[in-house]
């Protein structure tokens, strides 16, 4: 069982940022669709990167590449340690270090755009972070262990144990993803009013790495969509593409909200539906006893 | 093929322009023109462009955010001097404050004519910088030196 999980952690760091560069490509390609034009081709994420790490490397100060490097190197460790079947709570752990360089990284530049980026990032941290522990504190009341891998050979349908929490994660999915209506630090659509934000003078090579690790990310996050449905491969490949589909289609049809309304509207999801669905697990535990 | 002809991500300023041709660029991402197809990215961060869309006469106050703006780019960068304006000054080439077109500042690679260009002129415009950007990035290799000032550029300084 542990030789087995090992190796999908292998794979997680191989074709990970494979998997993570077409989910970003496909999802520029529908986007596009959704407005009427034919976009990029699904490869072109591939294209930015190489360009990207073909750029001289150029950065403002001497602290930047090490943050933006131990940015990925966490986000890497937060994947890997998720495919590994390892400990929830030091997976919590590793995935706020991992934001929190990145965050370190946008301070470091003086940029006054990059500075306000990553002072709204560090609110989107504070949103969603509590739903992130609720989402992990409900999948052990589930599967009555810590451990990712006995998580994942559950066996039961977890997202029908846990409905509120699927919903609340798929809440701050936005937030982690930096979609719209929570894309406040920093966007990949043209013209907004922090012109970058977070990645604002993170240029060639740095920008290469704070993408590569995006794609990192994206593939350990919608894996934890993949969780709720592992009891079943096919329902869990549907589940996921239609989370997948879902958070484009909400990217595409709402605008950016302020900060306030995104940290206060997390935390209510968090509270109703993160908390809402755990209290009958203990009262179920209670009456038990 | 290389990379950056495949994803040059652009960077937009208005020197001085009517807006005209400013309207044009933006009318670039709509969904009729839809520069994005070519891998293009409007990015407001000159650290993060290959391609600087430049519009308008440029005056004599907006010299140095030119300035600034092009050394800022990474090596090889190309230039777009979009509309009548940005060639010569158009019709405000006569006013006391103006410089009279880009390349009296910054060296420019491509001019896209019109006033106000078209928009599929500015996207070949853009399509032709993208090529330049190729030969440029070859020519570095040879020198091992920027473009720029491998063709004696910096005197105009």
């Amino acid at each position: 069982m542990k030789g087995y999980e090992l190796y999908t952690a292998i794979a997680y760091l191989i074709v990970g940022p494979f998997i993570g560069g077409l989910l970003d490509g496909i999802g520029r390609k529908i986007t596009a669709r959704l407005q009427g034009r034919i976009g990029p081709p699904i490869t072109q994420p591939f294209y930015d990167l190489r360009k990207l790490f073909s750029r001289k490397l150029d950065p403002v100060n001497r602290l930047q590449l090490p943050l933006v490097t131990s940015h990925l190197l966490f986000a890497i460790m937060t994947g890997f340690l998720i495919f590994e079947g390892s400990d929830i709570l030091l997976i919590i752990f590793v995935l706020t270090l991992a934001g929190i360089f990145l965050v370190l990284a946008a301070y470091s530049t003086g940029s006054p755009y990059g500075a306000i980026g990553a002072d709204r990032e560090l609110i989107m941290m504070t949103a969603y972070e509590p739903m992130v522990i609720l989402t992990l504190v409900g999948l052990y009341k589930v599967a009555g262990s810590f451990h990712f891998g006995d998580i994942a050979a559950v066996g039961k349908p977890t997202v029908l144990y846990l409905p509120g929490i699927f919903l609340g994660l798929v809440y701050i999915l936005l937030m982690k993803l930096r979609k719209s209506p929570f894309d406040l630090s920093t966007s990949h659509h043209a013209h907004q009013e922090l012109v970058k934000g977070l990645t604002a003078d993170l240029g060639g090579p740095a920008l290469g790495l704070v993408e590569l690790s995006h794609w990192y990310e994206c593939v350990y996050l919608y894996g934890l969509v993949f969780l709720f449905f592992s009891w079943n491969p096919i329902a869990a490949v549907i589940g996921t593409v239609v989370t997948y589909l879902a958070i484009i289609l909400i990217d595409n049809v709402t605008a950016r909200v302020k900060w306030e309304l995104a940290l206060t509207s997390a935390w209510i999801v968090a509270i109703v539906a993160g908390v809402g669905n755990l209290i009958p697990f203990y009262l179920i535990a209670r009456g038990l006893h | 093929m290389s990379a950056i002809e495949k994803s040059p991500w652009l960077i937009h300023y208005d020197a001085s322009s009517c807006n005209g041709c400013d309207i044009e660029v933006l009318a670039c991402l709509t969904p009729v023109y839809d520069a994005e197809r070519f891998g293009c990215i409007v990015t407001g961060d000159p650290k993060q462009a290959d391609i600087f869309l430049i519009t308008g006469s440029v005056n004599n106050l907006n010299i140095p955010i030119v300035k600034n703006i092009y050394e800022q780019m990474p090596e090889p960068k190309a230039v777009v001097a979009i509309g009548a304006c940005a060639y010569s000054g158009g019709v405000f080439a006569e006013c006391y404050n103006v410089k009279g077109g880009v390349a009296k500042v910054i060296p420019v690679d491509v001019y896209v004519p019109g006033c106000a260009a078209k928009p599929e002129s500015i996207l070949d415009g853009v399509v032709r910088a993208a090529q330049i950007l190729v030969e440029k990035k070859k020519a570095m290799k040879k020198t091992k030196r920027a473009p720029a000032a491998a063709a004696g550029l910096e005197a105009k300084k």
